[in-house]
């Protein structure tokens, strides 16, 4: 079965098979919206808060999602497999790091 | 004896999300030797040209990146020398003896917090299993390699805070030299050191980020670009997710590429590089032509390669 995965602050909208994750949806169909990092649930790139929708969650590290902001809706779209349509936010801005330049020291 | 003190970064402890997962990944993928299982869900390995009984500690827990860097001294004596240094160093913490056998086959080791965050650990004793060859009249690789065979783990780069306190550690109390720099501003504020011990490129190196405890990426050693150009086939032939490369770094010289483990752990095979002496002057890169020495075809970087962590 396919759905449609809605990136509200973007507003890209793509397709996925209810068998794969949301993010190599993504990916595979070129689209963009959340930032690819290392598609394994580690990293937390990836991280979005779900506004509707049901989905499965796979193994994440805990260091990027907690069980309460799982509790939550927050999930990391690599680990995400969607059963609904489903609307989510990407947070990736909020585990960004200083980028190595003239002002990347505190 | 000329090379003396701390010889070598001699195993580094994961952290995995799926135990077996990563097995199949760091023994079918990369080609490391599993040597040893314990009852704590860990799983030793070493790569094939190393004597050492380990190299690679995977453990599984909740979150994936690194639990500490152990570092191999040339002996006993060197080991209580360091270990009453580091005692009454400033610029460390938690300082722990473990126990001999808490690893397979290992003498105790001490355990500190360098400055960073990161758990660092010396030790004199780790069995020596070889490296599937005769040490008298020795053939020139082992039959039963796997992957991309890689011939030893290398080094690994790590993200932290306190960068002068971390690199004033590893200079003035453990012995190394800063093989490479790259520095900001018209202040010169260093934001990233590469450290070495021995006659590599780098044994360890650290890039200053406002977290504690982070691991950038794991590296492994590959005799040729060819390699390099064949660990990236296997790369696609298994679907392993991908981060950047083949390319060369300017940096360290080396040709390399980029991967994440199944639990998001970026790991590097890589060629090349130079020797390194430790009268050899500090290679030092700025800011502005950053992009060149980190990869130096593209004179681009990745937004990933910078911010995907564990």
């Amino acid at each position: 079965m396919r759905v449609e995965i809605v990136i509200e602050n973007t507003g890209a909208r793509f397709f996925c098979e209810t068998e794969r994750s949301l993010l190599a949806a993504m990916e595979n169909r070129r689209c963009s919206g959340i930032p690819i990092g290392c598609r394994n649930g580690g990293c937390g790139m990836c991280k979005i808060k779900v506004l509707s929708g049901r989905y499965i969650s796979g193994k994440w590290s805990r260091a990027c999602v907690s069980e309460s902001e799982e509790a939550q809706g927050f999930a990391l779209a690599c680990r995400t497999v969607p059963l609904t349509d489903l609307r989510v936010v990407a947070l990736a801005k909020t585990r960004q790091i200083h980028p190595i330049n003239s002002k990347g020291v505190d | 004896m000329a090379f003396t003190g701390i010889l070598r970064p001699g195993h580094i402890a994961l952290r995995v999300l799926d135990l077996e997962a990563a097995v199949r990944h760091y023994t079918d993928i990369v080609g490391l030797k599993e040597t040893a299982r314990d009852g704590n869900k860990r799983v030793f390995l070493k790569a094939w040209d190393e004597h050492d009984h380990h190299s690679v500690v995977l453990r599984e827990a909740d979150s994936a990146g690194i639990d500490y860097l152990g570092w191999r001294v040339d002996s006993p004596e060197t080991l209580m020398r360091l270990a009453a240094d580091l005692e009454k160093s400033s610029l460390v913490s938690h300082c722990e003896w473990i126990p001999a056998g808490e690893h397979p086959d290992t003498g105790r080791r001490l355990r500190f917090v360098v400055p960073t965050g990161h758990s660092m650990e010396i030790y004199a004793e780790k069995g020596k299993v070889g490296n599937g060859m005769s040490d008298t009249n020795p053939e020139v690789w082992p039959d039963g390699l796997t992957g991309m065979s890689p011939s030893r783990f290398d080094h690994c780069l790590l993200y932290g805070d306190d960068l002068d306190g971390v690199v004033k550690l590893f200079t003035e109390v453990l012995g190394f030299t800063i093989a490479e720099r790259v520095v900001v501003g018209p202040e010169q504020v260093l934001m990233a050191a590469f450290l070495t011990c021995s006659n590599k490129p780098h044994d360890v190196a650290f890039i200053r980020q406002p977290v504690k405890n982070k691991l950038h990426h794991v590296s492994f050693f590959l005799e040729s670009w060819h390699d390099v150009l064949r660990a990236a086939d296997i790369i696609t032939k298994h679907r392993v997710s991908h981060d950047v490369g083949p390319t060369r770094h300017g940096l360290t010289r080396g040709t390399t590429v980029y991967f994440f483990d199944p639990s998001g752990n970026r790991n590097e095979v890589f060629s090349g590089g130079y020797i390194h002496y430790p009268d050899k002057p500090t290679l030092t890169w700025t800011d502005d032509e950053l992009a060149r020495a980190v990869f130096y075809h593209d004179r681009a970087i990745d937004e990933r390669f910078m911010a995907a962590y564990t």
